[in-house]
């Protein structure tokens, strides 16, 4: 070989092994949530000192009387110039146990649209308030939209510790005050741990300023927190995404159908049934690239081949003969409105993406638009606007092959896109279908 | 209930996975996908993905190179090797022809850079590409962290940073009209250790540079930059011989190495995982113009 590269000899598996959790930080600038996102990423040798001297270069040109680490995240000209964070930024950092992947949302503009974009994927949300005002509309505000999006794993950090005298007294207050108001939501795991991001305590390192807290440090508990059994192993569903046939004199009548296993467990063998057709037929191999596999599970990327021949394309679905997702064309949703120009309106129509099928749907009803704040359901709404969020019944051009998005976060969430414009203008997810 | 352990997947097969995903949506979905491959190392891992992606078929998209002119030859004859191992059709869309023509023309300091971006249009626009894959990741620099996994473009290429379309779950909108196009990224959430530790696990070959090697450089601005063809010293500018290596691959004029002596992909994890300055700031003379000169270059059109 004439080419000079360099194949070194790796080990095995070079990757440590350390799995993914990725997490949604909700709260504004007051709250200290950048300078949590900076401690966090500095602690863990993830904050590089170029970044570092760039935000203090212009941290120090402005005028800032400390290094305003939401410089780090608001790298768009349009933020620094204005002062606000228009939109989602991700960051990541890793230790020895879990990479991480932040998906950092602004308070002000925009808010709803971003959070729910953010906490779309994330397995663990985190939310920030200050110890001295406690939860105010914004943290209820947060706690619903993670509610609705079914965050596994909520986070209450309160904040600024070291300027209520690092109070237990305060801490449970708020802490109590939270859980409360968490259980009306029916939120999932919740964690309140004390914390001042300013100055270190409890995210790392227990905190000795609070010796009364007997919980992990927010770093500790990120690590750790047990995300394994969010998975559905039950349901499966195997979206197909597309079907690989090869044009090749080598690999002759190969038929394979390639996805991301969404919930559940596909293993050779088991039979299957494939919607929208009802055909039946059972798994003859779970394949990579790089070889069969004995079982595919989420969020595995794999082609599953079948015993018989039947006609399958992509936007159909994969799944077991007596556990299946509806098969519909009337879906009723709560849809969280994302355009500016125009609003949701009864009789409008839309293009759907729901898997890996679309559609085009029709709005066929808005039984009401919920006020986030107060939980407050007007039912003489006629329309939804830009971050507002209600309960809508849609027709749809082809069924879709549904869940209620409270079981299965892959079969029922969809995204709403004007035909016009081709901007994605809305997000769904399922509640009931009929 | 609780899974058990042997169902839970590591950082590298989750990024994986997703990555996989997001070039079969792409493929499933577009039209004229094309891979835009300069024989770096995201690149180099981009194509293992798709290789990947559509095994045992093969990859069902050409791959295109916007050449400045400007190359380091191993990095060029990498290209051509793992081009014609995968049966690939190549587009090479060539800055100095572009220069030839009168169509773009040469800046005062002579990196190429920034010309580039018509090149890569003018390209996409002659071969009616609607998709193009690219490497960049979302831990290299501020406003590629705020970018998409499916990025709009206008009909003039350019990128509108407070006009993106909100991206959720993994249902990527990659809607547009004829003339505009979608830049994916599959590689949005892996890091440049990532990318390491994925380049080890797959055993891939790169182009020698990315590893320790002598090389006669001069230092600028912190940085050490090969003296060649394309990189003439300054007046006072010392000529000596360094160990170093590359972080990036980028044109020749503007990419400087790094001091080192990780001449294997371990040594490399293990210096990538202990060094605190990005890969960018520690090799990219592009960068360094202003705060925003990655975002300007986007607007553009650029990668």
């Amino acid at each position: 070989m004439s080419v000079e590269t360099v194949t070194p000899a790796g080990p095995e598996t070079a990757a440590r092994p350390m799995d993914l959790l990725r997490f949604a930080t909700a709260g504004s600038v007051d709250d200290g949530k950048s300078t949590l996102i900076g401690r966090l990423l500095y602690d863990t040798k993830s904050l590089f000192t170029d970044q570092l001297a760039a935000v203090e270069a212009v941290s120090a040109a402005r005028g800032d009387e400390y290094t305003n680490l939401a410089l780090l995240t608001d790298g768009l000209r349009a933020e620094r110039e204005q002062g606000i964070t228009i939109d989602v930024a991700y960051r990541y950092f890793a230790t020895p146990r879990r990479k991480f992947i932040i998906a950092d949302t602004p308070g002000h503009t925009q808010y709803t649209r971003n959070m729910v974009t953010g906490a779309s994927t994330a397995d663990l949300a985190l939310i920030l308030v200050d110890a001295r005002k406690g939860l105010v509309e914004q943290s209820r505000r947060h706690a619903f939209l993670c509610s609705l999006l079914r965050v596994p794993h909520l986070v209450l950090c309160v904040n600024k510790m070291d300027l209520v005298d690092w109070s237990q007294e305060v801490f449970e207050r708020i802490a109590d005050e939270f859980t409360a108001f968490a259980a009306k939501l029916d939120a999932p795991d919740l964690t309140v741990v004390p914390i001042s991001a300013l100055q270190g305590d409890n995210i790392v390192s227990r905190s000795e300023n609070m010796t009364w807290y007997e919980g992990p440090s927010l770093l500790h508990h990120l690590e750790r927190v047990h995300i394994a059994s969010d998975r559905n192993l039950v349901d499966v569903r195997f979206p197909v995404q597309y079907v690989i046939r090869p044009q090749s004199t080598t690999v002759t009548d190969y038929r394979g159908y390639a996805g991301q296993v969404a919930s559940g467990v596909l293993k050779p063998g088991d039979e299957v049934m494939v919607l929208p057709s009802g055909f039946t037929s059972r798994i003859a191999s779970v394949e990579t690239a790089d070889g069969p596999v004995a079982e595919a599970f989420p969020p595995m990327s794999v082609t599953v081949r079948l015993e018989d021949e039947i006609d399958i394309s992509r936007g159909d679905l994969i799944c077991r003969p007596n556990n299946a997702p509806v098969v519909a064309q009337d879906i009723e949703a709560m849809v969280c409105w994302m355009d500016e120009t125009r609003p949701l309106q009864v009789g409008g129509r839309y293009a759907i993406k729901h898997t890996t099928r679309s559609a085009r749907a029709i709005v066929r009803g808005l039984h009401y638009r919920l006020d986030i704040n107060s939980l407050h359901r007007d039912e003489s709404a006629g329309e939804l606007r830009l971050n507002e969020i209600g309960r809508v019944r849609l027709r749809t051009t082809v069924p879709l092959l549904a869940d209620e998005y409270r079981r299965n976060r892959t079969t029922g969430g969809f995204v709403i896109i004007d035909e016009a414009t081709n901007r994605t203008v809305g997000a769904g997810m399922i509640v009931d279908t009929a | 209930m609780t899974a058990p352990a042997a169902y839970q997947v590591s950082h590298l097969d989750a990024l994986e996975a997703e990555s996989v995903f997001v070039m079969r949506e792409v493929v499933a979905e577009m039209e004229r996908p094309v891979l835009l491959f300069s024989g770096g190392k995201d690149s180099i891992v981009m194509l293992r993905l798709a290789q990947k992606a559509f095994a045992p078929a093969n990859i069902p998209f050409p791959v295109m190179h916007v050449d400045t002119g400007h190359n380091f030859p191993e990095v060029l004859e990498y290209r051509d090797q793992r081009v014609a191992e995968l049966g690939l059709q190549l587009v090479v869309a060539s800055v100095q022809e572009a220069l030839n023509r009168g169509m773009v023309r040469e800046s005062g300091d002579g990196m190429r850079n920034r010309i580039q971006t018509p090149v890569l249009l003018d390209a996409v626009e002659k071969h009616r590409f609607d998709a193009l894959f690219g490497g960049a990741r979302r831990d290299e620099e501020k406003a590629r962290a705020k970018e998409r996994v499916f990025s709009f473009r206008d009909e003039f290429g350019q990128w509108d940073p407070k006009n993106q379309r909100p991206e959720l779950w993994s249902l990527y909108n990659g809607r547009h009209h004829p003339g505009e196009s979608i830049r994916v990224f599959p590689l949005s959430n892996w890091t440049e250790l990532d990318v390491w530790h994925y380049i080890a696990r797959e055993r891939l070959a790169l182009p020698s540079i990315y590893y320790a090697h002598e090389r006669e450089v001069i230092e600028r601005d912190g940085m050490f930059y090969a003296v060649n063809e394309f990189f003439r010293p300054r007046a006072g500018e010392e000529r000596f011989k360094a160990q170093v290596r590359y972080r990036t691959v980028g044109d020749a004029s503007c990419t400087a190495a790094v001091r080192s002596d990780a001449d294997t992909v371990e040594k490399v994890i293990e210096e990538v995982a202990a060094t605190r300055i990005t890969e960018r700031g520690a090799t990219r003379g592009d960068d360094r113009v202003s705060e925003a000169a990655m975002e300007d270059r986007k607007r553009e059109g650029y990668f």
